[in-house]
């Protein structure tokens, strides 16, 4: 008899199929979303990026750029961006926890939902500069 | 919980994957009444499948108490380990109890894991002493904090759990996944060992630590709160490190 049959025998392992693996936990169903808000976050990089390539062409092309971010329809994708970039932003930092070493602070080790909200904050607070800088300089 | 849900006669619905090679084509679910009491665990109603309703029954099991590992099932869809599963947190719903994910059906509830055993094996999983000493020198000194450094990590009872949670397993079981990457992470961060540059090839290959996309669920199932996520995606860190030195250090770039 060789090793083969030897080990095998009457085995025959069964595989199961993966088909639709992610929506048979809600867990995975959170986590598909994350991955998908990515898309978009890096679809408005790209919006940013012909702006940038706009205003470098001079000031009639940045002008008509900036116009054509105020039809209807580029609202509309801001405020979707927007509602998905915070849902992302809180995926981010809710998961920032697991990537880093332990934190100790006097002999303790920081508590996950610590290092989440600091990030967080930290976010809000760039935020609020970048809008400060913005609406200041609009002026 | 009322007072009669305790009764003597109450009973529980549960529902058990079986698959039996020699005779199914492909596993299905079998339905058993089992009686029911508040301090049963998932385990104790297989156990009572086994002797008094179905002895062909096959399902693995050891300590019950949470330390061997081997009684990790797919309850209710989730992994978690049969003896620490009550079965009042599904009374008076049934309970629907699978082999572990991801893994090859060996036979019922029984799962194949000589992958994971194999891949125990390949990553030196003991301390490579960084400086051999003799008995006379006296023991390896630690300080709590070089402790605190891996402690958690050394928690692994090897259940399995974390890769019946992991897709990425699931969809590639050549990725070296949570629970050996948390152990590998365990001997290299402790201080006595100097056995990094032996694990390195495995933890930093794409089949390492680059095979995870951060879906974490591994920890949110470790009964033991090792958190193998965060141990992947602490080398993530490291491992990026490790390439980009390679062109800044001398002759680096040649390695
Ligand atoms: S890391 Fe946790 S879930 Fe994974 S094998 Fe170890 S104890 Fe089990
Ligand atoms: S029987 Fe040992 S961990 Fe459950």
């Amino acid at each position: 008899m060789s090793a083969e049959t030897r080990t095998m025998g009457k085995r025959r392992p069964y595989r199961r199929a993966m088909d639709g693996w992610w929506t048979r936990n809600p867990f995975f169903v959170r986590y598909m979303i994350r991955e998908w808000t990515a898309v978009l976050v890096a679809a408005y990089a790209l919006v940013l990026l012909v702006g940038a390539v706009r205003l470098a062409q001079g000031e009639a092309a940045y002008s008509a750029w900036f116009e054509s971010m105020k039809s209807p329809f580029a609202l509309a994708f801001h405020w979707v961006t927007l509602a998905v970039f915070l849902y992302h932003t809180w995926s981010w930092f809710e998961i920032m926890p697991r990537t880093m070493p332990a934190i100790f602070v006097g002999g303790k080790r920081l508590a996950r939902g610590v290092i989440t909200a600091a990030g967080i904050a930290a976010a809000l607070a760039c935020c609020a500069i970048v809008l400060a800088l913005a609406l200041g300089g609009g002026r | 919980m009322a007072e009669g849900d305790r009764s003597p006669g109450a009973s529980i619905e549960v529902e058990v994957l079986r698959y039996r090679p020699e005779q199914d084509s492909e596993p299905f679910y079998q339905s058993f009444t089992v009686p029911y009491a508040e301090d049963l665990s998932v385990l104790q109603a297989l156990q009572h499948i086994k002797d008094d309703l179905d002895s062909t029954l096959s399902f693995r099991w050891s300590c019950r108490m949470a330390i061997c590992g081997s009684c990790g099932l797919m309850i209710n869809g989730i992994p978690k380990l049969g003896c620490r599963t009550f079965l009042r947190e599904y009374y008076p719903g049934r309970v629907r109890v699978g082999p572990l994910n991801h893994f090859p059906i060996e036979r019922d509830l029984v799962v194949d894991i000589e992958d994971f055993v194999g891949k125990l094996e390949k990553i030196h999983p003991y301390i490579i002493p960084r400086e051999p000493r003799t008995l006379d020198q006296g023991e390896y000194l630690q300080t709590p904090r070089q402790l605190q450094r891996y402690l958690q990590f050394s928690n692994c009872i090897n259940c399995t759990l974390c890769y019946a949670a992991c897709p990425q397993y699931g969809l590639d079981p050549a990725f070296l996944g949570p629970g050996i990457t948390a152990l590998l992470h365990r001997y290299n961060a402790d201080s006595r060992d100097g056995g990094q540059a032996k694990r390195a090839a495995i933890m930093h290959a794409e089949d390492g630590v680059w095979g995870c996309t951060a879906v974490s669920y591994c920890s949110e199932v470790c009964p033991k709160a090792v958190d193998p996520a965060n141990a992947i995606n602490q080398n993530k860190m490291a491992s990026a490190m490790d390439y980009f030195l390679r062109f800044v250090k001398p002759g680096g770039a040649r390695k």
